[in-house]
């Protein structure tokens, strides 16, 4: 399967993510899946003039394009003339060049949450006018249009995350490579569903303190972040806490809360990320799919059901209060 | 004398276009462009303080902790948040840890590639080293990934995850490692240490970080040629007489990096050819050759303006160009280690100025030092002790800035707060300073300077690979430079 890997508007870090797959070395895994890069801008030795003929090739029909991944935004400013980005060495703006490529493209994917909506690229007043393959923030159309089907029939496949875990990219390329995905394997937004049909809270190893809303109010406290530091793991589609990152990590065990960021408009929250909007002292973004008012009743009754325990070691960043009876070290 | 467009550069972050002038087949001028605007300087604006620390991580996917590391130092000083000793020791580590990793990235996926280059074809070491270090098919790209990997747990250790960590906060660190993780920590240390004895160095780190002069450096390789990459790299470099290429006269400049109980590790300041103290109260940037319109004069970044403009006549670049009392400077691991005294960094540099040879070499001596002292500040964490003192709360009116050194060199954030919002931000990156425009006087840019004098073609009429070497030498994030 021939893979063209282009990057625009964003940072390059589902790149930098992605290299760092732990299912085994990247290289490896992709010759053992079959998935050829026919050119990548991080990994590939052609440079220059046999980059550029490679993507002519591919724009041409000279040369099978299975799959077209972009990663960063697509910049349409300034005036509509994508000229905030003009591919080195082809005074051509890298949404000509998209234009020309995903048509001929068997599936189009979209890398991160840049491709896929915006992102973080879009954010502010969006000077450079940054939108998504095939969404613009929570708009469906984007750069492509509502109605774009790659070769496959399929519409853009929308790996979103800021970053992406390394697996989301590997795995969608290897159900793609064997033919695999189909538009049921799709959520609303596009996303692959073996991820975003998970929820962020999912395996959170903060799971007592939520259960008793028993909060944490400092960076690195061990309580949950849900109530004051702006956490939102129980409203992001994504498998964070269970497919760790980096050897077993996730923002939630790194102290810092979900920003939601596979999410499109993540970018602009309205409020400060780290802090939770609450209105008569109660967080404005609940689970949208309970009662609010059941949300409330069983926080209050949690709250009054808190163990010491469990308050405590919310509010501290090592454990100080322990389950069962304990022998005082003192008296050894 | 003919013009060649080099372009699109890929083996660097982001997206990078050099235009050569040629006469008699090497290169007597190059002007380098950042083809891309991304806006983060105006993104900012009227965002709360701390959201700065959510966003501009985002500027880079190779150098996140770095961006983050200079934001929460602006804040910081602006509140006058002081973290306690573990949230200094994390903060050096995840620092460390992602300029350990982006070294090793530049050395095996971006720059020996190169070698692999058909043009070499006739080298004696040419197939030994295409076979070794040819892009995606080299026999170090899967060695060198998984060892890659493996030692990025740090981060899902010390920062949740990497790129895009939220744990650097001006109180200090939001992972406190207990006891147990410290363990796991030192252990995941010492399986990184011995894949770059066993792989890149055929050596102990102590012994690569003490060679003190080029002849001792020659003559290690010749003892460990082929039992490590450095050594195959130092070989070839004297082969291809690298430290010829990429000759940079210009100053170099150094933050400084990792606080350490007394001093820094690697100390803060300026090389001419002898030490100068650095003021960054002489750093101005200057948009003469940049697509950015409003005052016309070099301004400091406190006070510096974003205004992109395209269609600017005699504009270039996406990149300001900025510049220390009016000079060029180079920034960078070798700048950083000569400023910190090593000896073979100076020696590096002593005949031929900043080169190609003195670049990559410093590179890997730097990893050489970081990652044993990376083990000692994870024995002196204290687990059950504060890694994070909530700060003073924010002013309501500041003007901050936070200077700190990425892998690629000096990076720092200036930010005015008024009424509680951000009202400027602007962000100087390493390779801004590396990758910048000419300025109003004309002066080039480190590396547009470095590439004159290159051999511009290669037998068949392509670009020379020399070229290559010279640009990859400095190690570009042009997406860093695009903010």
């Amino acid at each position: 399967m021939n893979v063209l890997w282009l990057q625009s508007g964003g940072c390059g870090g589902c790149t930098l993510s992605w290299i760092g797959s732990e299912i085994g070395p990247l290289v490896r895994t992709l010759a053992d899946e079959n998935i050829r890069l026919l050119w990548h801008p991080s990994l590939s030795q052609a440079t220059g003039d046999e980059a550029v003929a490679i993507w002519d090739d591919c724009a041409q029909g000279r040369v099978p394009l299975d799959v077209l991944c972009l990663e960063g935004a697509v910049l349409r400013g300034p005036n509509g003339t994508g000229r905030f980005h003009v591919v080195a060495g082809t005074d051509t703006s890298m949404m000509e060049w998209v234009r020309r490529l995903a048509p001929r493209a068997r599936h189009v994917v979209a890398v991160g949450t840049c491709a896929t909506y915006g992102g973080v690229t879009s954010a502010g007043a969006n000077v450079t006018d940054a939108c998504g393959l095939q969404y613009d923030g929570t708009v469906p159309g984007g750069l492509l249009g509502v109605d774009f089907r790659s070769g496959s029939g399929l519409p853009v496949i929308n790996i979103a995350g800021c970053p992406t875990h390394p697996d989301w990219i590997t795995e969608t390329l290897i159900a793609l490579a064997r033919e695999q995905l189909t538009a049921g394997d799709l959520d609303e937004r596009g996303r692959p569903r073996f991820y975003a049909d998970h929820l962020v809270h999912h395996g959170c190893r903060r799971n007592e303190y939520y259960e008793y809303k028993a909060s944490a109010e400092q960076p690195g406290d061990q309580g949950c972040m849900m109530e004051h530091m702006g956490c939102k793991g129980t409203q992001a589609h994504a498998d964070c806490n269970l497919r760790p990152w980096n050897g077993g990590g996730s923002c939630l065990t790194g102290g810092y809360p979900c920003i939601r960021c596979t999410e499109p408009g993540f970018e602009e929250p309205g409020h400060p990320f780290a802090t939770t909007p609450k209105l008569a002292g109660i967080p404005v973004g609940l689970p949208s799919d309970m009662p609010k008012a059941w949300f409330v009743a069983l926080a209050a009754l949690a709250k009054s059901a808190t163990p010491a325990r469990v308050r405590e070691n919310a509010r501290a960043d090592h454990p100080v209060r322990f389950y069962g009876k304990r022998r005082d070290p003192s008296k050894s | 004398m003919t013009r060649r467009v080099v372009g699109p550069f890929n083996r660097v972050e982001g997206d990078l276009e050099i235009s050569l002038d040629v006469s008699d087949g090497y290169v007597t001028a190059a002007y380098v462009n950042a083809p891309m605007y991304r806006g983060f300087e105006q993104m900012l604006l009227d965002k709360v303080p701390a959201d700065a620390l959510v966003l501009v991580p985002r500027i880079c996917g190779i150098c996140s902790v770095a961006q983050s590391a200079a934001a929460a130092r602006a804040l910081a000083s602006a509140c006058g948040a002081e973290p306690p000793p573990n949230g200094r020791l994390a903060a050096n580590l995840t620092q460390a840890a992602e300029n350990a990793a982006d070294h090793l990235t530049h050395f095996y996926l971006f720059f020996m590639p190169d070698f692999a280059n058909a043009a070499y074809r006739d080298r004696p070491w040419y197939e030994a080293i295409a076979n070794r270090f040819r892009a995606i098919h080299g026999t170090a790209a899967a060695e060198v990934l998984a060892g890659r990997a493996a030692f990025m747990r740090v981060m899902g250790l010390l920062a949740g995850k990497w790129p895009h960590t939220l744990s650097l906060q001006p109180g200090g660190s939001s992972r406190p490692l207990q006891a147990s993780e410290k363990i796991r920590l030192f252990r995941t240390l010492r399986e990184f240490r011995e894949f770059l004895e066993r792989v890149v160095y055929g050596d102990t780190l102590e012994n690569i970080a003490s060679l003190a002069t080029c002849d001792e450096l020659a003559a290690w390789a010749e003892a460990h040629a082929d039992r490590a990459d450095f050594a195959r790299f130092v070989r070839i470099a004297a082969d291809l007489r690298l430290h010829e290429l990429g000759r940079n006269q210009t100053v170099m400049m150094s933050a400084g990096a990792y606080q350490q109980e007394a001093g820094m590790l690697f100390a803060r300041g300026v090389w001419s050819g002898q030490e100068e103290p650095l003021d960054p109260a002489t750093i101005k940037e200057d948009i003469r050759f940049s697509h950015y319109g409003g005052d016309a004069r070099a301004r400091s970044p406190e006070e510096g303006e974003t205004l992109p403009q395209m269609g600017k006549e005699g504009a270039y670049s996406w990149c300001k160009a900025p510049r220390l009392g009016g000079r060029v400077a180079e920034t960078g691991a070798l700048a950083r280690q000569v400023i910190a005294r090593h000896p073979l960094a100076r020696d590096l540099v002593s005949r031929d100025g900043g080169n190609v040879t003195a670049r990559v070499v410093a590179r890997l001596l730097e990893l050489a030092r970081l990652v044993p002292a990376m083990e000692s500040w994870t024995q002196q964490l204290r687990p059950g002790e504060p890694y994070h003192i909530p700060p003073p709360p924010m002013p309501d009116s500041a003007d901050t800035f936070g200077l700190i050194e990425a892998a690629r060199g000096t990076l720092g954030h200036w930010m005015s707060i008024r009424r509680g919002r951000l009202r400027n931000y602007q962000i100087i990156a390493p390779t801004t300073w590396n990758f910048s425009p000419r300025d109003a006087n004309g002066t080039p840019g480190a590396v547009e300077q470095a590439l004159v004098g290159t051999p511009a073609h290669d037998t068949e009429g392509g670009i020379a690979p020399a070229v290559y070497h010279v640009v990859r030498s400095f190690d570009p994030c042009m997406v860093c430079t695009v903010h």
